[in-house]
């Protein structure tokens, strides 16, 4: 019925002329974009909001392609197809935040803010603390993500097109830069508009490949890896040995994409909440189904490559969903396939990169050091200073980080978003009683303790750091750290209690409904 | 828009309530949802390893369910916002 599994005969790490072909076409047309985007990009709400002309079918686009990472395309398709059920895990835990994006946050962000959603937090609050405080908490986000974007794509390339580690790494910075630097949101917007429809294009075609072996039903796909592997494959199995692990993990995303900054930024692009609120509909629905398709792509590549040749030319079984397109088209799809990746990862970094210059520009350099005072071409000079200077750091930090296991830190980075930026925000859209001092501990309390949980945990002090225990039993810290953080906001608060601060909140409620910040 | 008077900031306040509501219960109904599936793979991995049919395990079929729930409480959502919630937002500018 099915072909046996193949020999490791593969052409990965040879250079391939048809993905370099597509990849330097999705350069040129990026940077054409770019181009055409720099005319458009005069004023600050241009250069952090494109204007918020954006409409709903375009940023739900754009939020797909800012959140789909190569994490989620090419580690998700190899768990799957090395492990079987367990990799599914992860397909349904990376979507399960977004409905929690849609009820509490998009609207209410859209309206009270303008940039960042510090805005917000700072719209009724102190705004030194708060700013600092939430500049604290974007900036370890994005630097975390940004490590494990920057080192996953040097690897990648090195892999794929047989280019040097650094070269690859100082390729992508420098595109990210270029789209940033000179097209601001607007370019970003529209390479992650690209980017989302390569991605799902590509693994549209490689899921009908798949199936189309199997008589267009998923359940005989399934079969056939069960008949191979052992009905194990379609059941839980090792890697969620431990429940709380997998709860924790799970807490970590479903709460973290809500305090992503990258993806938060992107409601300010839209004209208004109906519009923020009818992209994280069609947001949903697009990641959704790509997070479907990971289920064939996984069982598709344990089934026909086999799960001993995918991790015998990459021990980490990232490489299943390149080796399943050339199983299955060739070089040439491999090609497409390689190129489409390594799109996946520029996009999310000029998306990181952009929300970490708004941090440091618009919340510390405008807010903070020149509270309020600083013109709109000083606002933008400041935005492209910051945004060059974190282009260089981030590929100084893939350097540094070269053969380093960051994989944990895209983990990492989730649950500081869900423990120091979800609470604060939630609080200051939802509770009268939030005090600047309940938001500015809890945020900084967020961010420390998630740091030192992780570095006392199995990830960092058994799977880095190869000692032979941990002092905190879990792999992620969200479970402990969502719910301290929210605590210490309502605590701080309530011991602390300001009435002027209950004021600002009912002066915001209105706003908070019906707009008009811009 | 015309400005608040107190009766509108009443009504306001009768719509913020009934918005967070609705937020408040959707968000309770994913929650279940998922940790419930995490909760099931925790503590009983027998029952999702069951086969349906043929290459159907309980635990795949509940896996793409989680995924399809998850999208059609976001339209339940947005079908009640763009009804009720922007009605009732309307109607208080008048």
């Amino acid at each position: 019925m099915t072909p046996p599994p193949q020999a490791a005969t593969t052409s990965i790490g040879e250079p391939n002329g048809v993905a370099m072909g597509f990849f330097f076409l999705f350069i040129a047309v990026t940077l054409g974009i770019t181009y055409w985007a720099a005319r458009r990009t005069r004023t600050t709400e241009q250069f952090y909001a494109a204007g918020r002309t954006i409409s709903p079918a375009q940023n739900g686009l754009a939020l797909a392609g800012d959140y789909m990472s190569a994490a989620s395309f090419l580690g998700i398709a190899g768990l799957v197809a090395t492990t079987g059920f367990d990799g599914l895990i992860y397909s349904t835990g990376w979507l399960v935040g977004w409905p929690v994006v849609l009820f509490l946050v998009a609207e209410p962000l859209r309206n009270l803010g303008k940039y960042t959603f510090a805005d917000v937090i700072a719209s009724r609050l102190s705004q030194t603390p708060v700013r600092l405080a939430a500049a604290l908490g974007t900036l370890a986000t994005v630097a975390l993500y940004l490590i494990a974007q920057m080192v996953g794509a040097g690897s990648l390339i090195r892999l794929m097109f047989g280019l040097h580690y650094e070269t690859a790494i100082v390729i992508v910075g420098a595109a990210m830069i270029a789209y940033v630097l000179f097209g601001g949101m607007i370019a970003t917007t529209w390479v992650q508009i690209v980017k989302a429809s390569l991605l799902l294009t590509g693994a549209a075609i490689l899921t009908v490949l798949v199936l189309a072996r199997f008589g267009m039903n998923p359940a005989a796909l399934f079969a056939a890896a069960a008949q191979r592997y052992g009905d194990g494959v379609l059941a839980p199995g090792r890697l969620v040995a431990k429940p709380f692990d997998t709860i924790s993990l799970g807490m970590a995303l479903m709460f973290g994409t809500a305090g992503l900054p990258h993806i938060l930024m992107r409601f300010y692009t839209v004209p208004d909440a109906k519009a923020a609120r009818t992209s994280v509909f069609y947001a949903t629905g697009l990641i959704g189904a790509f997070y479907l398709m990971t289920f064939v792509l996984g069982f598709g590549a344990m089934v026909l490559v086999g799960p001993d040749a995918i991790r015998q030319v990459e021990p980490g079984g990232n490489m299943a969903a390149p080796l399943l397109a050339e199983f299955l088209g060739g070089r040439a799809f491999l090609g497409f396939i390689a190129a489409v990746a390594f799109a996946t990862i520029l996009a999310v970094v000029a998306g990181l990169t952009l929300s970490g210059a708004a941090a440091l520009s618009h919340d510390l350099w405008v807010n903070v050091v020149r509270r309020g005072r600083a013109d709109a071409a000083e606002q933008l000079k400041v935005a492209r200073v910051a945004t060059v200077g974190l282009g260089i750091l981030a590929v100084l930090l893939g350097i540094t980080f070269k053969g380093q296991n960051v994989a944990f830190m895209v983990g990492l980075a989730f649950a500081i978003a869900a423990s120091a930026n979800f609470p604060a925000l939630v609080l200051a859209m939802f509770w009268r009683g939030y005090t600047t001092a309940g938001a500015v501990a809890s945020m900084v309390c967020g961010t420390v303790t998630t740091l030192v949980l992780i570095w006392l945990s199995p990830t960092v002090q058994i799977d880095v750091l190869k000692h032979p225990s941990a002092w905190f039993p879990l792999k992620n810290p969200a479970l402990v750290t969502i719910p301290l953080s929210f605590a210490i906001g309502i605590v701080v608060s309530l011991v602390a209690a300001r009435a002027h601060e209950a004021e600002g909140y009912g002066r915001m409620e209105r706003q908070k409904h019906l707009g008009g910040a811009g | 828009m015309s400005g608040p008077t107190p009766e509108r900031d009443a009504r306001l306040r009768t719509i913020a309530a009934r918005r967070w509501k609705v937020a408040l219960a959707l968000t309770g109904a994913m929650i279940a949802l998922y940790f419930g599936f995490i909760a099931l793979i925790a503590f009983d991995k027998p029952l999702l390893g069951r086969l349906l049919a043929p290459g159907l395990s309980i635990g795949i079929v509940l896996g793409a369910c989680v995924i399809v729930c998850s999208w059609l409480l976001t339209w339940v959502y947005v079908r009640w916002a763009n009804t009720r919630y922007d009605a009732d937002l309307r109607s208080l500018g008048q």
